[in-house]
Formats: structure tokens, sequence, C-alpha cells
């Protein structure tokens, strides 16, 4: 199978990467590559450049930072889940990663990764929003920051501009009880819904087309979810309120 | 890029997959080729060590890496690697398409964990798919494996 024809960058700094972005019309940004690839053999995305930010140097190391984790664009999920300092300081985000696909996936795919995608039934965008985190996003013109509910804007959308690149997500610290709990059809697969709680902040996700906060008390409220192959809204609405109790219980 | 220890030029196209490559410009055709977008796990090599999707990676990413494929790991005529033997004597395969994802697979758990327990190696094979001997046998199989690694 290939990929419909890309032009390739492969950057060695932050500053060229973003130069590329600004410069290039239709450039995609290329981490883990473990969403973006797939979309690329099916031809369901056909961008005319690729930005790869693998020989970017220093984008690879967890560091502890403002009462949190600070996780760089090339920070693999498999990194992130055998690390103690995340299981230290972030047990949520330990805890959700190990739900993301299959290891052999997530020895490739990052965390930034996973929240620029922006997939509405994955766990890490739910996990950020449940906590309260941001991330921090550079182009030519100067970095900025974006918290967590100002992030995501739609399925597979995020507030980033074409121009920007996530290089960095903060988790904040977390030492209270918490829960990560998803349904899904098999083991490794999208999630037909789920819940991430911290403390009494509860995130839901694969139920609206961006991860949401909702009231513990009436966790389904206001929600609208699609029905597809695999579970229809009522369903839907019905795992949320289970997961909910799950959840709590934990 | 280094394949099995030994240095190949570079792809010339960028758009080539590291699965197409290593099979379609190197003749490395023990990496089979699935699903292409990353849930079977047929295609599954080492990269730097670490089992990953070649088919969910380009050929030029892997410049400067070290892959390791099913032909890498054992010598023409010399003894199976244990992961192979393993498979061999549990029956761990039947049409054996899916054979090679599954024992990159496995070399990868078992270097990262060498005793990996019931649900362990559940985990690390749940990524792989296979439509023949289902899964039992191949769970046996790497429990064998855990064992022969050791001697």
């Amino acid at each position: 199978m290939k990929p419909a024809p890309f032009e390739y960058h492969a950057p060695a700094t932050g500053e060229e990467a973003c130069e590329l972005l600004h410069s290039l019309e239709d450039a995609k940004v290329l981490a883990g590559g473990q969403s973006l690839i797939p979309l690329m053999n099916f031809r369901l995305a056909r961008p005319a450049h690729l930005v790869d930010l693998n020989r970017i140097r220093f984008l690879d190391s967890i560091e502890e930072g403002d009462g949190g984790l600070y996780v760089p664009a090339l920070v693999r999920q498999a990194a992130v889940e055998d690390s103690e300092l995340v299981a230290r300081i972030c047990p949520p985000l330990s805890a959700a990663v190990r739900l993301v696909a299959h290891r052999v996936i997530r020895n490739r795919g990052t965390v930034c990764g996973s929240l620029a995608h922006a997939d509405p039934a994955s766990e890490l965008p739910a996990v950020l929003l449940a906590l309260g985190g941001h991330v921090d996003v550079q182009s030519v013109h100067g970095r900025r920051s974006i918290p967590a509910d100002q992030l995501f804007t739609g399925v597979f959308e995020t507030s980033l501009a074409p121009d920007e690149v996530m290089v960095r997500a903060w988790f904040p610290g977390y030492s209270g009880s918490f829960a990560v709990v998803e349904e899904s059809r098999r083991h490794g697969d999208f999630a037909l819904a789920g819940v991430v709680r911290a403390g009494d902040r509860l995130a839901l996700f694969g139920v609206a087309p961006t991860p949401v906060l909702a009231d513990p008390n009436d966790p389904t409220r206001g929600l609208q979810p699609s029905g597809d192959l695999e579970a229809t809204p009522e369903f839907r609405l019905h795992l949320v309120k289970v997961l909910t109790e799950r959840a709590f219980a934990a | 890029m280094r394949v099995n220890g030994t240095s190949y030029p570079a792809p010339i196209d960028s758009r080539r997959l590291l699965s197409d490559h290593l099979r379609h410009d190197l003749g490395l055709t023990g990496t089979h080729v699935g699903c292409e977008h990353g849930v079977c796990g047929c295609c599954t090599v080492l990269l730097d060590g670490a089992p990953i999707r070649s088919c969910l990676m380009l050929a030029v990413q892997a410049e400067g890496h070290d892959v390791a494929t099913i032909e890498g790991l054992a010598q023409d005529g010399g003894p199976l690697h244990p992961v192979q033997q393993a498979f061999h004597e549990c029956h761990g395969l039947q049409c054996g398409f899916c054979t090679p994802g599954f024992v990159m697979s496995v070399v990868g758990l078992l270097k990262q964990n060498p005793n990996p327990s019931a649900h362990e190696i559940d985990e690390g094979i749940s990524g792989n798919l296979c439509r023949c001997t289902g899964y039992a046998s191949i769970r046996r199989a790497v429990e064998r494996a855990a064992e022969l690694s050791k001697k």
C-alpha cells in the first residue's frame, strides 16, 4: 500500500519545523504516526507535505515541573507507561496510557500525538481535560499555552493553527483518588465510551465530538452521542451511567 | 539503515512504507503484510530492539536505526531462536501467515519482561491476530519461549 504522494521534511530543530509549517501549504506534523500513517495508507488523509519531528533532539524526555509533568512531543506512550516518575506524580496518566491500543503501537505512538489527533474516543485527551492540564504550542510567531478545555474543538479538531506544532503537554501532579474505565469490543480497540475520574471531576470520552466534563450526579445530561455499527446512542448513554458508577466505586 | 546487522542504502521514495521497503526493495519477505493499518500485527519488526508495526512507519524514518526482522533471528541451517523453537514445539502456528509478527512481538516482550505472567502474556500478544490456531497454543509457546530463553 502507498500513501498518496507527499514531500517529506525532516527538520533538525523545532525552529526549522516551525519555519516549514509556516511556509508550506497543506503540511501535517508527523511524530509517532500511529494514527496519521494508517489514514494516509487508506488515503483518507493526503497531506502535500509531512514535517517529521523525529530527528529533533531533546523532545523525548519526561520532566517534572510546575507541580506536574511536562511530556514533550516525542515521548512515546510506552515510555510514559514504564516511567516511575509518571506513576508517582500523575498516576491517572499512567493508568490511562495502558488502555491506548497495544504495546507495539505504544512503542511508537506519542502522548502529544494523541492529543493533537483529538480522536473523540481516545483516552489521553480526556485525562488532560479531567486533570486540567494544558499544552504548549510553537510557531514562527512564538509560543503559547492552550488549556485543555480550549484545546479540543471538534472531531479530530483542535484549536492549534495550521502552522503551530505542539511541543509539549503538561499534566498536573495528582495524588487523590481516580479511575479510568472504558468499554470496548476488544482489548485495545477504541472505546465505545469511557470515563476519567479525578476526585469529583469527571471527563467522558467516546460520547461527544470532543472529550467533555460531566456532572458526576447526572453524567448523561445534555449528551447526544452518535450511533454506529458498534453501539447505538442509547447504549452509549447506558455505558456512561454504568462506567460512572464503576469509576466512583473504584 | 541497518537491517539484521547489514547496512542498506536509503529508500528512494519517501512514501515507501517500511514494510514494503523490507519486502520489495530488500527482498526480506519474511515480514508479512496483512491489514496495512496497524491492526493485525503481521508486519511487526524490531526498531532499535522494540517491536513496532512496519506498516505504520515510513522507510525513510528508519534511516540511522537498527531494524530486526524474522530473517535475522537464526542462521540458515543453525539452531532456531528460542521463540521460534517454542512456537515449533507448542504448535503455535498453522498456516504461518501471522507467525513472523507473533514471533517478533514475543521476542520484544521477553526482552522487556523475561518472566511474563499469564496476564502479561495475553497483554503482550493482544496486538497480533491469528485466524488458524486460536491463541491457546500460542500462549503456551510464549511460556515455553520464556523457559527456553533462560537456558
